[in-house]
């Protein structure tokens, strides 16, 4: 319930929806802020469909890219779109276009005009890049193609003649960081297409920028929520009348441990997700098939023979890979950085006080880690369920997000006497967080 | 009679007395132990395009250890082996063998060919599908074609030996089929009576192994690696038999 509530509170009376706490923002802003949720909301989206495409084992469906089978990717006929697996991986590459063009347009409304140029110069820039590519021969004309693609987008968001305030704070150089990770995260895409049967090192490059497209997939998704965040009259107010960063000399101890709880199930959460991303794309199905026991163990036998029973005794449908030692290994990590993170998640939720932001952030993220507990159990239970599969990948995506806002709002608490120098803020008593005091 | 004529006659009678001496290896493979059961391909059954090509009441299921009733095993390859073997294969010349996609399931699943044989991929059903093979020999080269509905057959290539290459399709998840390339034309696949016939061997002593894709996998190879029952055999003019056990645990 209270879990609930915190999500309500925190994230969906944001000021976009209601003029709710919106007292310290123009219009201007709460329609930046609106477009920033709604960024945040397709990356979730496109988070979501990338997880099915794994989850169905259908990246190489379309096997050409920035084309569809040969065609314009905004031209494949609907009939080919529909069928199997193309589906997944087609819409992935168009909902993941629409991404990159919101997060171009959102870049250019927080740089403000003075993003203007830069924007015309590295559109220009890139599609003179694209052209070059394809000049240089067929292997690069995906990359060209992607490029110059871009690199017209970005003309035009340069180009467009609307003469708008750069954004506060650090929020222009976190939309700098967003429009330059969703290019790198879209070329990863594409280069996990094209060059997929390519072997480095007895690495398949497939495999590898899947887990690395993955993983930064993720990232995005946490930093275009915390411009969402950051764009908040919320946090506008959080920062600007009622808290400020703590100095060292006023800092109180229990919130420099609550900080490093929030950080290190952060940073838990992260290698989690690297975990998974790792275990996913490597194609091979469920290396363990039973939970809670491993293979009717609490520690699976990872002996030759057993490996070579599992595999004879394993029947899969979609991922024909056989499993290693390695695998095994790796699902039996998963299972201990899960306890670890919902032990370090509930350490940060204990230590909360009641009513504080903290508290809500805490509370929502403790029901996320069990719901993702929940879903990660269920996974294997129905035999890699590719619908359940992907509900966990979006629900660790929304536990990595919310370990990140607490960690950006227990960063920025202030304690001690600065908080009692707030203390005369209308809105004291929703952000007043005494956390382990 | 000129010199080239003599020679190609000679040639010929060499040939006619191979074929004249060379004998049939045949065999049974029977499988000891219990297979896992099967499973259901559901995301077939459920595919908008691919269930309704399934027959009314069917469920297609995968096939991974296909038994008679008496324990006979198919899809098992069996090869011979020796150094004499080596490179002996025809088949750029051999006719090429035929791998259809039916109902969204390849047919046969489990084939093997001649380096060097054309291997026809047809498209039988009313949707699209594309072919991916996924070598693990590096003398082999990855590729992934689409292939439309009523779309002319591809054509494939295997140049190196190879156990078990995959061929997928990646709109269709569930289906696989697995080729093993051989450079020589003694090998054969186990019917489902799990009976086999290698087809004029030359008389001589040989190795000869049997390969079931699940039961020859080599623990922890990635990319995956086989090893099967091996036996020795000696072929005589009147051919040799020999069959095979392989085991489940």
């Amino acid at each position: 319930m209270e879990a609930a509530a915190s999500s309500q509170r925190l994230f969906l009376s944001s000021d976009c929806l209601t003029a709710n706490g919106s007292m310290n923002q123009t219009a201007a802003q709460r329609w930046r802020h609106c477009f920033a949720v709604l960024t945040a909301l397709a990356t979730l989206i496109l988070v979501g469909i990338g997880g099915l495409v794994t989850s169905h084992g259908v990246g190489m469906a379309v096997p050409d890219w920035p084309t569809s089978y040969g065609y314009n990717m905004f031209a494949l006929p609907i009939s080919t779109w529909l069928t199997g697996g193309i589906f997944h991986e087609h819409t992935h590459r168009v909902v993941a276009t629409i991404v990159g063009t919101l997060v171009v347009a959102l870049m250019r409304w927080l740089g403000g005009n003075a993003s203007r140029r830069p924007l015309i110069i590295i559109g220009m820039a890139e599609i003179l890049a694209g052209l070059g590519l394809l000049a240089i021969g067929p292997d690069w004309k995906g990359a060209g193609h992607f490029l110059s693609g871009i690199g017209g987008v970005v003309l035009l968001a340069g180009i467009v003649w609307v003469k708008n305030q750069t954004a506060e704070g650090k929020l222009p150089t976190l939309g700098w960081w967003a429009f330059w990770l969703v290019q790198l995260q879209g070329l990863l895409g594409g280069l996990r297409v094209v060059l997929d049967a390519h072997i480095v090192a007895d690495v398949r490059l497939g495999t590898a920028f899947g887990i690395v497209h993955g993983c930064l997939g993720q990232a995005f998704l946490v930093l275009v929520a915390i411009i969402a965040l950051m764009t908040s009259g919320w946090w506008h107010r959080f920062v600007q009348n009622d808290f400020k960063p703590a100095t060292g000399a006023n800092e109180l101890p229990q919130s420099t441990l609550l900080r490093r709880w929030f950080l290190f199930a952060t940073v838990l959460i992260s290698a989690q997700l690297l975990i998974g991303a790792t275990m996913r794309h490597q194609h091979a199905g469920l290396a363990i098939p039973d939970f809670p026991l491993a293979y009717g163990a609490l520690w699976p036998d990872m002996s030759t023979e057993a490996i070579a029973k599992y595999n004879l005794q394993r029947v899969e449908i979609t991922e024909a890979h056989p499993i290693t030692a390695f695998q095994i290994a790796l699902q039996m990590v998963h299972r201990i950085v899960a306890l670890l993170i919902a032990a370090a998640v509930i350490v940060c939720w204990r230590k909360t006080s009641a009513g504080t932001p903290l508290r809500r952030v805490s509370a929502l993220w403790v029901g996320l880690i069990l719901v993702q507990v929940s879903l990660g159990a269920w996974t294997i239970w129905s035999n890699k369920a590719a619908d359940v599969a992907t509900a966990h990948v979006v629900v660790g995506a929304l536990s990595l997000v919310t370990g990140a806002y607490g960690c950006l709002i227990s960063f920025r608490r202030l304690t001690g006497n600065r908080f009692a120098t707030a203390a005369d803020s209308a809105s004291k008593t929703v952000l007043a967080d005494r956390i382990s005091v | 009679m000129s010199l080239k004529k003599s020679l190609f006659a000679l040639a010929g009678i060499a040939a006619l007395t191979q074929f004249a001496t060379a004998g049939n290896v045949t065999g049974k493979i029977t499988l000891k132990g219990a297979p896992p059961a099967e499973r259901e391909i559901t995301p077939l059954i459920e595919d908008a395009g691919c269930g309704k090509l399934v027959p009314a009441g069917e469920k297609p299921k995968t096939k991974f250890f296909v038994v008679g009733p008496n324990n006979e095993l198919a899809d098992v390859v069996v090869t011979l082996k020796g150094d004499n073997l080596k490179g002996k294969s025809t088949g750029a010349s051999a006719p090429p063998i035929v791998l259809d996609q039916k109902a969204c399931e390849y047919v046969p699943q489990i084939l093997a060919a001649q380096t060097g044989q054309t291997i026809l991929v047809k498209n039988s059903d009313p949707v699209m599908h594309n072919v991916h093979t996924t070598p693990a020999s590096p003398g082999n080269k990855e590729e992934n074609r689409g292939q439309a509905a009523g779309a002319p057959d591809l054509k494939f290539v295997i140049p190196a030996q190879e156990n078990f290459l995959r061929f997928k399709c990646d709109v269709h998840p569930w289906m696989f089929a697995w080729v093993t390339a051989v450079d020589h034309p003694y090998f054969a696949v186990s019917g489902k009576d799990g009976t086999f016939t290698i087809k004029d061997v030359p008389p001589g002593k040989y190795k000869i192994e049997a390969m079931h894709r699940r039961a020859a996998l080599v623990p922890n190879s990635r990319p995956a690696e086989y090893k099967g029952v091996e036996k020795e055999i000696e072929v005589t003019a009147d051919g040799a038999v020999v069959d095979f056990t392989i085991e489940v645990k």
